[in-house]
């Protein structure tokens, strides 16, 4: 730190914006890798076959894929709309 | 045995070819005969950088579809006898090369040289692709900047799925970080990425950061690889990280602000 940069009116560098920015979408990159090329087309198609039964929005179901060491797993969430 | 490294990076511009021309005299001028490939088909500017482009005859792809033969084709360095350049084509294109053609020439070249370096072309296709496929060690090279890191990453999880070694079960490549045009007094103010904030995202052994030196561009102007001009910081830098590669400790020189006190004093 010089005499001046004390002085300064300490502004926050963009670094730190760069990190966090990096810090998720490597994570992201890192996980979506391995995943089968298929994925959104199926994820396109639950969805059609859905909507066709209950009333859900284009973000209410969400695939993912995950690996561990023996075996893969398709993970598929949906989120059914509250009716009163 | 002879060792396989690529400089690599998967983002354009960040010193591939700099740092090449650099770590190849670095290993050759410690004693160790060594060859440095010229992967960039159609941009061929290591011969540039390491000031033989008026010597250049027969290229890779030449050896490749046996025009010429590996001894025709490589050059020996002007400054160091026991470095060879074995440059680029510059009238073709990256599909003149070909999985089975590298993998000749590099098994020729193994008998021969204990180093061979792999000047990667950016990207990560075919030229980026071969020039990492059949490497034992990978030089990262990164610049502390978004793009950069992210491709450096990406980069890695084609090394550890895409190479030779990945493809035929042995032991992985080995991965080294080169943070390169590295600026302290900026990382000191917040506004550029530390070495600890890309170790942290990369995880990767650092084997070096190279400072943004005005010694690279004099470098390239004359033909010689920075690594000669050793009294620059760029040059020290490369130079330690030859001596890392080799097994040398070293302490970290150009991580933190040099200035002197009265400049750091005043903001200079
Ligand atoms: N440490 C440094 N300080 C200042 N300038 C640098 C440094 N390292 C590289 N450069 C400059 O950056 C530019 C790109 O360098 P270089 O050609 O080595 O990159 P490259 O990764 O090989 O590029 P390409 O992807 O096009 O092959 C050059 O102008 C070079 O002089
Ligand atoms: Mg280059």
């Amino acid at each position: 730190m010089s005499l001046l940069d004390y002085f300064r009116i300490s502004k926050v560098g963009t670094a730190s914006v760069a990190k966090e920015r990096l810090q998720i979408l490597v994570a992201h990159e890192r996980s979506s890798k391995n995943q089968p090329s298929y994925l959104p087309q199926l994820q396109k198609e639950l969805l059609a076959v859905i909507q066709k039964y209950v009333n859900v929005g284009q973000d209410a179901i969400s695939v993912s894929f995950e690996q561990d060491d023996d075996q893969e797993t398709l993970e598929l969430n949906i989120v059914l709309p509250d009716h009163k | 045995m002879a060792r396989i490294i690529v400089v690599t990076s998967g983002k354009g511009g960040v010193g591939k070819t700099t740092t090449s021309a650099a770590i190849a005299m670095g290993l050759a001028k410690r004693g160790h005969k060594t060859a440095v490939i010229d992967f960039d088909v159609g941009l061929r500017n290591l011969d540039l950088i390491m000031g033989c482009e008026r010597r250049v005859v027969y290229d890779f792809v030449n050896v490749i579809n046996e025009e010429a033969t590996l001894n025709q084709a490589l050059i020996r360095d002007k400054n160091c006898n026991l470095l060879y350049i074995l440059p680029a084509s510059q009238t073709r294109d990256k599909d003149a090369l070909s999985q089975e053609g590298v993998g000749r020439v590099l098994d020729e070249l193994k008998k021969d040289f204990k180093y061979i370096v792999c000047d990667s072309p950016a990207g990560i296709e075919k030229g980026a692709h071969l020039a990492m496929y059949f490497a034992d060690d990978a030089f990262v090279v990164t610049n502390p900047e978004v793009s950069s890191v992210r491709d450096s990453d990406r980069m890695l999880g084609l090394l550890a799925s895409k190479s030779r070694r990945a493809e035929q079960n042995e032991e992985p490549i080995n991965e080294f970080l080169l943070l390169t045009r590295y600026s302290p007094d900026r990382v000191k103010l917040g506004e550029m990425l530390s070495v600890d904030d890309v170790q942290d995202i990369l995880s990767l052994h650092l084997l070096g950061v190279i400072p943004e030196s005005k010694s690279v561009l004099n470098a390239s102007n004359s033909g010689t690889p920075v690594i000669l001009d050793e009294k620059s910081d760029a040059g020290q830098a490369y130079a330690d990280i030859v001596a890392r590669y080799l097994g040398e400790d070293r302490p970290h020189r150009f991580i933190d602000d040099k200035k002197g006190f009265f400049r750091k004093l005043f903001g200079g």
